[in-house]
């Protein structure tokens, strides 16, 4: 393992916020799936759980966590180690013990409780969004140089994707609602990883069929394999392009 | 007299007798077991000498049984017009070779057909064409029969009192709703029984039309293209304990009164524009014991007025009921409401029924009396369910967080859910059944 | 060799170096002097590739700096105000050092650590120690693998006056073999033994840069500070 890695690692494991992050994602799955008796149910309580805390923590831990490293970034930037392989290294680090604790943290519950397809979807579901905006945060914390500044952009990305963007969806729903604007919202909202999470776990549950005549206009239009594959892209492109992102502006960073 | 000469004399008289006896015995034996026989049964047999079923009815008088053995009989337009009995044996097989009606009872009191199986009668868009059509009789019975891929199964015109019992019915749907027929399909009648029967595969699996007075019971409807049971212009009717599973629509209720639906499954009929139960310009029936489970919209009820909805679950629906503004009158109570994603949907904000006294899982009040009955009010309709009503596409937002933020502020402060559709006395635990 | 060409490098509306050029040869020690807030450390920082210039050139042994890393391990850098990672050890901090230099602690020069005496001190987490401990670990850490070009800020500040003798004189043998020392410094008595040119920074410009005889030549003058403050009286063409 690259020792950077190792590094960032051990310290990680030292600080055991993202091992309490872990317990916690235990004891809700384990009280979610106890609580209610269809599986189903259960994982889409979970969903409305993880939609929420999953972005906020990877975002928040992953801020403050550069933040908190200034010190180490500061002292490596000046020794012979190139600064893409140090970005990438701890954001590597990061990312893989947020993701680990996600899925050991909501997997073990789901394959226990509901070891199907939409479990299994849910946990790769997750596992992106942790990825999403462990970059977000890194692209937020690359830029400012202020920690509470940091933290501050990284709330406020948080409460665009969880509640502004569908909130300005909304209004345009609202205003516009005479005009054909069915495909337009739904490529708008795909562009919101929070949304599209969602709307992917909902449409593999039988939920959407439940849902008449919407249900099944955006079940036509996402729920074909076609439409899975074209989620994940998005998905996978929202961790990527930020990341990338964050890694050109750390290597021209001032330290 | 001497021993011999009353010997002769016994011996002659019994060979008169004898002789008289082997003369009358070929009418004896005609009157004693041919007769009856010829008159009671006739076999139809692919081997023996009456090998059409059209043979055996022109032999046969009323009230005798026509026994068809095993076997396939491609006759066209087989009639019966007279009190008979046509019973299967070793599963004889009616082919109508995709092009004619296969049997029809016309004119006749007391028929029964019984055991057989019908296939591939013919479809016409003119006509009706169906494996069984009876028409203008009485006391008619139709039991336990296979009716395979046929256009209309059993068709019956003003007819009354008669029963279909124990029939296993699958179709192959068409291409529309147009080209495929119905299960059972009553036009004009009443006093029917319909029991037990299996129907899968048409458009409707039952379809009543004028009909009074009957009943449906234990059926089965499974994947019918339109609806599993379906009332047009039919009163006093009832359907208790039948299975509505994955059709187009479970049943659907429409112009009707006095309908009585009672201990149903209506399950998984789910898709654009599907109930569980549809009711259109509906009075005065009775819709108790049901349970409605995975329905995109559990009961829809447009036109419907003083309908009593009592003890019913609703589990897992898309809409539990949706409740049109042009319905007045209707009661709603003791019904249990469970992990529905909506109770109640309107399209209105008057609302004139009554929701008193169900037990919804998503209530949240508290019960400082102790008396099992919620202090607060529940209401049903959240905002969202109102959104999406008028704009559909808003189902994208479905689960989102800003929905929950605004059904919340909608709970605080109602300002777009109708004001009176509200339950004042919502139970705390659910109703037993 | 060290040779810069015209770097310029601009904090927002603050241009802190204009058009600075130096060339710097081997076995030169240069003291770098200025003002506060005359872009000493700036010029350290670009020099070590911690802040990008704006524009201009920097070359150590004809190549060019720019997007490379490799030259670092060239260079020993001791900061004005050293930060640590505060959950590490000062082991640790060897340690990872050392694992990135690929050396080990017995291939390396260990003669500060035993000279401060810091392995009795090695299990301590940085986050523990005084300001003057933090600059020791600094100065051994710039002098750990003999580099060829040691660039020290301020590098006695903050030591006991014992520290800054050992320092001083670590600083000396290390100019004798002829490496390439580059010392900024407020306290111009210590420069004395310590460096062979001078470099004056001036609200990002360079005032001058001579050797040490040329400016004693030039201002009758022997030691550093009174050269210096002679200097500044008189302005310099």
């Amino acid at each position: 393992m690259n020792k950077i890695v190792k590094y960032v690692m051990i310290d990680i494991l030292k600080s055991k916020v993202v091992l309490t992050y872990l317990l916690f994602l235990i004891i809700i799955c384990f009280s979610i799936f106890n609580l209610d008796d269809n599986t189903t149910k259960g994982i889409l309580s979970l969903l409305n759980i993880i939609l929420f805390i999953v972005p906020l923590i990877s975002l928040i831990y992953s801020t403050i966590y550069i933040f908190n490293s200034g010190e180490f970034i500061e002292l490596l930037v000046a020794q012979p180690i190139s600064r893409k392989k140090l970005i990438t290294s701890i954001y590597a680090a990061v990312s893989l013990s947020l993701v680990t604790a996600f899925i050991l943290g909501t997997g073990i519950p789901i394959l226990i409780y509901s070891p199907d397809k939409t479990g299994f979807l849910f946990i790769i579901t997750g596992a992106l969004l942790t990825l999403i905006f462990t970059s977000l945060a890194f692209l937020g914390s690359v830029i400012t140089r202020d920690k509470a500044k940091g933290i501050g952009m990284a709330i406020f990305i948080w409460l665009f994707f969880s509640i502004l963007y569908d909130g300005i969806l909304l209004l345009i729903m609202f205003q516009f609602n005479d005009y054909p604007i069915e495909k337009l919202l739904m490529v708008l909202s795909s562009f919101n990883p929070v949304d599209i999470s969602r709307i992917l776990i909902l449409i593999h549950t039988d939920y959407s069929a439940l849902m008449g005549y919407s249900g099944a206009l955006f079940k036509e239009f996402l729920g074909s394999q076609k439409g899975s594959v074209v989620i994940f892209i998005i998905l996978i492109a929202w961790v990527i392009i930020p990341a990338i992102a964050a890694i050109r502006k750390f290597i021209r960073k001032d330290f | 007299m001497n021993t011999e000469e009353i010997f002769l004399i016994g011996k002659k008289l019994w060979q008169h007798i004898l002789n008289g006896v082997t003369k009358i015995l070929p009418f004896f034996i005609f009157i004693v077991v041919v007769f009856p026989l010829q008159a009671a049964v006739v076999n139809v047999s692919k081997q023996d000498k009456i090998s059409s079923i059209k043979q055996a009815i022109a032999i046969a008088l009323p009230g005798d049984t026509v026994i068809i053995h095993g076997g396939v009989y491609k006759e066209k337009n087989i009639v019966i017009n007279k009190k008979l009995t046509l019973l299967g044996k070793n599963n004889p097989v009616l082919d109508g070779e995709n092009k004619y009606e296969i049997l029809t009872i016309k004119d006749v009191a007391g028929a029964v057909v019984s055991g057989i199986t019908f296939q591939f009668s013919g479809f016409s868009s003119l006509k009706d064409l169906a494996a069984i059509k009876v028409i203008d009789s009485r006391q008619i019975l139709i039991s336990n029969n296979t009716i395979l891929n046929t256009h209309f199964a059993i068709f019956i015109a003003s007819s009354d009192n008669f029963r279909i019992e124990g029939n296993q019915i699958r179709g192959t749907p068409g291409d529309d709703e147009q080209s495929t027929g119905n299960g059972i399909h009553l036009w004009k009648n009443s006093y029917a029984t319909i029991v037990n029967n299996r129907i899968t595969g048409h458009r409707d699996g039952i379809y009543f039309e004028f009909v009074q007075h009957s009943t449906i019971s234990n059926n089965y409807c499974k994947n019918n293209i339109r609806y599993g049971l379906h009332f047009m212009f039919s009163n006093n009717d009832e359907y208790i304990k039948n299975t509505f599973e994955e059709n187009g629509a479970g049943v659907a209720v429409m112009f009707s009164h006095h309908i009585h639906m009672y201990s149903n499954h209506f399950m998984n009929n789910q898709g654009a524009s599907t109930y569980g139960l549809l009711l259109k310009e509906i009075n005065d029936g009775i819709i108790k014991d049901n349970v409605f489970e995975q329905n995109t919209i559990g009961i829809y009820l447009e036109g419907t007025n003083r309908i009593d909805v009592i003890n019913n679950q609703f589990i897992r629906n898309g809409y539990a009921l949706r409740i049109q503004a042009s319905c007045n009158n209707n009661n709603v109570h003791s019904n249990n409401f469970f992990e529905n994603t909506f109770d109640v949907a309107t399209n209105g904000s008057l609302v004139l029924n009554n929701f008193n006294g169900n037990y919804w899982d998503k209530y949240d009040g508290y019960d400082l009396k102790h008396d099992g009955v919620g202090d607060v009010p529940y209401r049903p309709i959240s905002l969202f369910s109102m959104v999406i009503e008028n704009i559909p596409v808003a189902s994208i937002f479905l689960r989102s967080f800003v929905v929950f933020l605004l059904d919340q502020s909608e709970k605080i402060i109602p300002s777009i859910t109708p004001e009176n559709l509200v339950d004042n006395t919502p139970l705390m635990k659910p109703v037993k059944m | 060799m060290i040779e810069i060409k015209s770097i310029n490098k601009r904090f927002g509306k603050l241009h802190v170096l204009k058009d600075v050029s130096v060339q710097i040869k081997k076995s030169n020690s240069v003291a770098l002097l200025g003002p506060n807030a005359s872009g000493k450390t700036t010029f350290i920082k670009c020099l070590l590739g911690m802040l990008i210039p704006d524009s201009g050139q920097i070359e150590i042994n004809n190549q060019s700096i720019m997007g490379d890393y490799k030259y670092r391990n060239m260079i020993g850098y001791m900061p004005q105000i050293g930060r640590y990672p505060q959950n590490m050890t000062i082991e640790q901090v060897f340690d990872m050092i050392l694992e990135i230099r690929k050396t080990s602690l017995s291939g390396a020069d260990t003669e500060l650590i035993d000279a401060f005496g810091l392995r009795s001190l090695f299990s301590k987490r940085m986050g523990t120690l005084s300001g003057g401990t933090t600059q020791k670990v600094s100065a051994c850490l710039a002098f750990l693998f003999s580099p060829e070009i040691i660039i020290l800020d301020e590098p006695t500040a903050g030591l006991d006056p014992l520290s800054s003798e050992i320092l001083k004189e670590k600083i000396k043998q290390e100019r004798i073999k002829g490496k390439i020392i580059l010392i900024t410094s407020h306290i111009l008595s210590e420069l004395d033994e310590l460096v062979s040119e001078i470099m004056y920074l001036r609200e990002g410009s360079l005032v001058f840069h001579s050797s040490i005889e040329e400016l004693q030549n030039r201002t009758g003058e022997k030691s550093v500070s009174k050269v210096i403050t002679s200097i500044l009286k008189t302005p310099y063409e």
